[in-house]
């Protein structure tokens, strides 16, 4: 699913400079626990979280994540947004909460891309 | 209109238009003047049609400025020869069929200027002019499509040609053990850099070449032993990365406070980190549990009242070992 798409279905709006609004996403994982996104995210797909400090790009950036949604309408401090405009990962607010932000995105067919974690 | 024909100035792709997504940045950054065509074929008004007509096949172009005395009085396209071929009128004058709405581009201007008016404007080509107004070039979408891959290109080939040389490293040097070691100090509760000796330590890894794979769970493990030392340490500590062509070995030492028991500490779920720590999605007791998942041995000191080592170690198979590699072994074997 492309990340355009993927915006429109959570009334996102983009708060970085990002111009890969094309770029395709495989993807979902939705955790507030860095270490869990750690633990479990697959590459490439779209972080959803409640957490909006720097550490939550630093994770995406490790963890290969193609872009991050906050949830529950959250405004980050400027030192993500400047963080994620330099790595160039694209983070978009949304003003649903993280279980309607998860359901909207997997019932329009984005599948999970969180391991099961044994 | 904007179709053109000469299979020089194609039309810009589904594949293209994605790439240029990619690259607005540079539709920005890049000025008019860098991608137009500067030798420019112009009709005059008077001109007959039958004659433009000529001027076209033999350019190989599908429209051309009308000008006159040095002025820009109107724009004439392959359609405008077409309704002029179908009404078997070759002999009228360019100033008849010629459109005399004429959008400019300024040679100046960035390319996104000239981007916005094609996808607003029904045109298939833009006069450019200087600041004085005077006819300096033409622009097409093909041009900007060229335009900006041949920029995309050279950016593509300075990162290749940095990632070559650095890639290098191991077959180029000549000893019985290359290694490159990387050494990062991290502050304690420095959460503000919290992560980044670990970015620049996975972007090493991809400069030099390696599988994403390998940066990644390097990139992963190294991130939860430095958020470690900035969330757990008394002074801070220090991350030293050692990279061979067949092995990478990430270390971190502390001077303390050290660990009562281990583990306890490596129990998933058990956690000695404060709530401050906790509201900033960390400290979840997981930190160790997935730098074993990410890594091929750790090994784990700790004293207490003195200090920790983590030692995390990632084998690479041939197939993901550093350019070069083969060739050391090869040395080696000999």
């Amino acid at each position: 699913m492309k990340l355009q798409e993927i915006i429109a279905l959570i009334d996102g709006e983009v708060l970085t400079k990002t111009d890969s609004l094309a770029r395709e996403i495989k993807g979902g994982c939705g955790a507030d626990l860095m270490s869990d996104v750690l633990a479990s995210i697959q590459p490439d797909a779209v972080l959803l979280t409640g957490l909006c400090n720097p550490q939550v790009v630093r994770t995406a950036q490790m963890a290969d994540v193609a872009a991050i949604v906050l949830v529950r309408g959250k405004k980050p401090p400027r030192e993500t947004i400047e963080l994620a405009d330099q790595e160039n990962i694209p983070v978009i607010s949304t003003p649903y909460g993280m279980f309607e932000s998860c359901g909207r995105l997997h019932r329009a067919g984005l599948p999970s891309l969180e391991n099961t974690v044994g | 209109m904007g179709n053109d024909t000469q299979p020089k100035q194609r039309i810009v792709t589904d594949a293209e238009a994605g790439y240029i997504t990619r690259v607005e940045e540079l539709a920005y950054e890049l000025r008019i003047q860098e991608v137009m065509t500067r030798d420019v074929k112009t009709v005059s008004p008077d001109m007959q049609m039958g004659a433009v007509l000529e001027v076209f096949r033999r350019a190989r172009i599908s429209g051309a400025p009308v000008v006159h005395k040095g002025r820009l009085v109107g724009i004439v396209s392959i359609e405008d020869l077409i309704h002029a071929l179908r009404g078997g009128d070759v002999a009228a004058p360019a100033s008849e069929y010629m459109s005399e709405r004429v959008i400019t581009v300024k040679s100046s201007h960035p390319v996104i200027e000239a981007l916005k008016i094609f996808t607003q404007e029904k045109v298939g080509r833009l006069p450019v002019v200087d600041d004085e107004g005077k006819l300096v070039g033409i622009l097409t979408k093909g041009d900007i499509t060229r335009g900006l891959l041949r920029a995309l290109q050279s950016d593509y080939q300075e990162e290749e040609l940095k990632k070559y040389r650095v890639s290098h490293l191991f077959a180029d040097i000549a000893s019985d053990r290359t290694s490159l070691i990387l050494r990062y100090n991290v502050k304690a509760r420095d959460f503000a850099h919290g992560g980044r000796a670990s970015s620049d330590i996975k972007r090493a890894l991809m400069r030099l070449g390696a599988n994403p794979q390998i940066a990644r769970r390097c990139g992963i493990a190294v991130y939860e032993a430095e958020m470690n030392l900035i969330i757990h340490t008394t002074e801070g500590g220090v991350i030293q990365v050692e990279i061979e062509p067949h092995q990478i070995v990430m270390e971190t030492t502390d001077t303390g406070p050290g660990i009562e028991d281990i583990e306890l500490a490596m129990k998933p779920g058990y956690s000695t980190a404060p709530e401050e720590v906790r509201e900033l999605g960390f400290g979840a007791g997981m930190g160790l549990k997935n730098i074993q998942r990410c890594v091929d041995a750790m090994t784990l000191e700790s004293t207490p009242g003195k200090g920790t080592r983590l030692e995390m170690r990632i084998y690479l198979q041939p197939d993901e070992a550093f350019s070069g590699a083969a060739h050391a072994r090869e040395g080696k074997a000999q």
